[in-house]
């Protein structure tokens, strides 16, 4: 019952279906004649000078398909849903199910026999690591690459930089719940010139090119507004995934420009979570496969 | 018989003329599209990127050339076969000036990236306002011109015209219903939310297909056919028996759009049943077509322009069969979202809507100027020829890379992972994709002889305009 808001629609389309089935039926029998002896007979009309229509009967092979087709809806629709709210234990929810049933039954205990091992034990078995490949390209390659070396605002696996921190266990939790990165606007506390300063600032503390007076001053704005996500030495804070500044990662880019939309408009950002979706068994493979790219 | 009065054969001209032109333009911008899948440098521009272009050539190729054809050729059987002039000959100009309107702002809109987002529907909503208009003056101009037939029967070529001008105004009004975000602004909502709105989206998208693409074209079809191969039409039992029955079942078949959706499960399973219903309503036009040439097929051998209507009927057969298989659940499980689809509807549209267009116009053009026939027959021959190859290469490429992407999405390990990363489907494509590129240029080749043929068929002769026949006496 529950694609109709109430029991007159079940009946409504009930009608319908069966009146759309009737009328094909009565067009059909309406015009069925038998083949007559001797030459087509034209029909008497003729148009434009030239046009004019025998009035052959309806080909018998072809009436037969009709009629094929007529009762193939008829019996399709006795035994799937479709007339009305009939048949819906073999709708696609219910086919869904079965077949995610058998597959659970069948490839479940291929995913689970590694559930114990360490991370680390399974990042080091070849098979485990073939598994984990495969699954990473259906579902992690869209976003980090087929290599999981990243693009903009996607980070790159293969480095030793962890916004959310690099432990085994927790690598496992960000694919298992996903998670929200949000760095907030500052533009409008900081105003342009005092934008320009703090990206000047962090940009020293890589080690890339700045202007030293913009980032003295820069410095003084990072202490006030910044340092509680990023600390002090703007180390980063994997707790709250807030990125180190003072190394040579940058998610988004380290151009000035860049950094400066960055600092005024703010990130916002989305891991999803895989837990539910492909279930702790896949996740562990996944994350060994994750840990093991790390390991160069 | 009033002596001196002419059919309106002004308006046929200009429709037919504008049929070749953006028949060319519609598919060179197709065969650029074909190109960025198999060169994806090719995307030189936001306006010009694929994902703007390809709306531009699905328009182009649909409205603009199979719209002018399909106005061209209603407006001279409609005449023609009502023994008297066009009804509201003023209206009819503005139907041709009005469609040229909504193609140029539909060529310089799409580009900058003005789309309601609704496939064969993207155009917003002023446009969408013009061309209820010029439609509805369309239905005022034909079935004017119906209403004051000299003959009692209505020819069965006006059947399929009418129910395709009736029925795409009700498509057209009811699936652009939007909510404008302003009066000064393109933008606009669809008056519908979700599955709702993508069952009305693909209920008109169907039958746009059923109607527009088939129902119009058959009524070419059921003057052309005959006229061409002198013959009468083979059954006019069958004629009404698929009428009726085509109209009425195209209606349904949307919802096999939307297999494995959340669009309900009974929707799905009627828009499927329905779907393979409509094979033999749809065979119905293909049998009276192809049987009306019994006792006249040696003409196949010589005539260009009955090789074009036969081979189109051929066409039309094979699709309106592939059609109902696809719509089926499990066979659509794996065609769906592969190129197999791209394959099907081009089967349908260069095979049987464009090949039935190109000999109709090939019919047209010499006699509305006053000649027999066109310039060169040798041209129009080897423009047959092209676009047979074209349309063979292009869904027999598309045919083997949709089973094939199909198959590699499917396909899985022992241990129950995806055999194959999308991207290696994509790889596995472009042979194919290239294949696709060359019918493609193929065909478009073909157009361009047609133009340059019907240029030096016109080029220095009077416009004509027959004068009205008399009925012949009813028996």
């Amino acid at each position: 019952m529950a694609d109709f808001i109430s029991g007159f629609w079940n009946v409504y389309v009930m009608a319908i279906v069966a009146l759309s089935i009737l009328f094909c039926v009565f067009v059909l029998v309406s015009n069925m004649t038998k083949r007559e002896s001797g030459p087509a007979q034209l029909h008497g009309h003729v148009w434009d000078e030239t046009l004019a229509e025998y009035n052959n009967p309806l080909p018998r092979w072809w009436m037969y398909l009709f009629w094929i087709t007529i009762g193939f809806a008829i019996v399709y629709l006795s035994i799937y849903p479709g007339f009305g709210t009939t048949n819906q234990e073999r709708g696609a929810r219910a086919q869904y199910e079965a077949e995610m049933k058998a597959a659970n039954e069948k490839y479940g205990p291929i995913f689970a026999k590694y559930k114990d091992m360490d991370l680390a034990a399974v990042a080091a078995d070849p098979e485990a690591k073939a598994m984990g490949q495969r699954m990473f390209l259906t579902y992690c390659a869209q976003c980090h690459g087929s290599a999981a070396q990243g693009a903009k605002g996607f980070p790159n696996l293969t480095d030793d930089e962890w916004q959310w921190g690099g432990e085994p266990a927790t690598i496992k939790t960000t694919i298992l719940g996903g998670r929200m990165g949000v760095m907030p606007p500052f533009g409008p506390a900081l105003g342009g010139e005092g934008v320009k300063d703090v990206a000047n600032y962090v940009r020293s503390l890589s080690g890339l090119a700045h202007d030293s007076l913009r980032a003295q001053r820069g410095a003084d704005l990072f202490q006030q507004n910044c340092v509680a996500c990023h600390g002090a030495d703007a180390k980063g804070n994997v707790a709250m995934g807030a990125p180190n500044l003072a190394n040579k990662a940058w998610l988004y880019g380290s151009s000035e420009a860049t950094i400066i939309e960055t600092i005024t408009n703010g990130r916002n950002n989305q891991m999803p979570k895989f837990g539910e979706f492909l279930g702790e068994d896949k996740v562990h493979l996944l994350a060994a496969y994750v840990i093991g790219l790390n390991k160069k | 018989m009033q002596s001196q009065a002419t059919y309106n054969y002004k308006v046929v001209r200009q429709f037919s003329i504008m049929t070749v032109v953006w028949g060319i333009v519609g598919m060179l911008v197709g065969v650029i599209a074909a190109a960025q899948l198999v060169w994806p440098e090719l995307n030189v521009h936001e306006f010009l990127h694929f994902g703007r272009l390809r709306p531009l050539h699905t328009n182009a190729v649909i409205f603009a050339f199979g719209g002018c054809a399909l106005f061209a050729t209603s407006y001279y059987v409609v005449q023609r076969t009502c023994h008297t002039r066009l009804f509201a000959p003023g209206l009819a100009a503005f139907t041709f000036w009005g469609w040229q309107v909504v193609i140029i702002l539909a060529a310089i809109t799409l580009p900058l990236g003005y789309t309601s987002g609704k496939e064969y529907a993207e155009l917003e909503w002023p446009i969408d306002l013009l061309i209820a208009v010029v439609w509805v003056s369309y239905a005022i101009v034909f079935f004017g011109t119906i209403a004051k037939r000299k003959v009692s029967h209505i020819y069965v070529a006006n059947w399929f015209f009418g129910a395709f001008i009736l029925t795409v105004a009700l498509l057209h009004i009811v699936n652009s219903a939007a909510i404008p975000v302003s009066m000064n602004s393109m933008k606009s909502y669809s008056a519908y939310a979700g599955v709702q709105d993508a069952m009305i989206q693909w209920w008109y998208g169907h039958n746009a297909v059923g109607f527009f693409l088939t129902a119009g074209f058959l009524g070419m079809m059921y003057y052309f056919v005959p006229k061409q191969a002198e013959r009468p039409v083979y059954s006019y039992r069958l004629s009404v028996v698929h009428f009726w029955a085509l109209i009425f079942t195209y209606m349904w078949a949307g919802p096999h759009h939307l297999h494995y959706t959340a669009l309900p499960d009974w929707t799905q399973s009627v828009g499927m049943v329905f779907s393979l219903i409509l094979l033999a309503p749809s065979w119905g036009g293909m049998i009276n077509g192809v049987m009306t040439l019994s006792g006249a097929w040696h003409k196949l051998r010589t005539d260009p322009i009955l090789k074009f209507l036969i081979t189109s009927l051929s066409f039309y057969g094979m699709s309106t069969f592939e059609g109902p298989m696809m719509s089926v659940k499990t066979v659509n499980a794996l065609s769906h979202y592969t190129d197999w689809t791209v394959g099907h509807v081009h089967s349908g549209a260069l095979g049987w809507v464009a090949m039935v267009s190109i000999g109709s116009i090939y019919f047209l053009l010499p006699r509305l100027y006053g000649k027999a026939e066109m310039y060169s027959v040798k041209l129009v021959n080897a423009h047959f020829w092209v676009a047979t190859i074209g349309v063979v290469l292009y869904i027999a490429s598309m045919w083997i890379a949709g089973v094939m992407q199909g198959l590699m999405w499917r396909a899985t390990n022992p241990d129950g992972t995806l055999t194959y990363s999308f991207v290696e489907s994509v790889k596995a494509s472009y042979p194919f994709w290239t294949i696709r590129f060359i019918g493609g240029v193929l065909f478009l080749t073909g157009m361009v002889l047609m133009f340059y043929n019907m240029v030096k068929t016109i080029a220095g002769e009077k416009a004509y305009n027959a004068p009205v026949l008399a009925p012949a006496a009813a028996h």
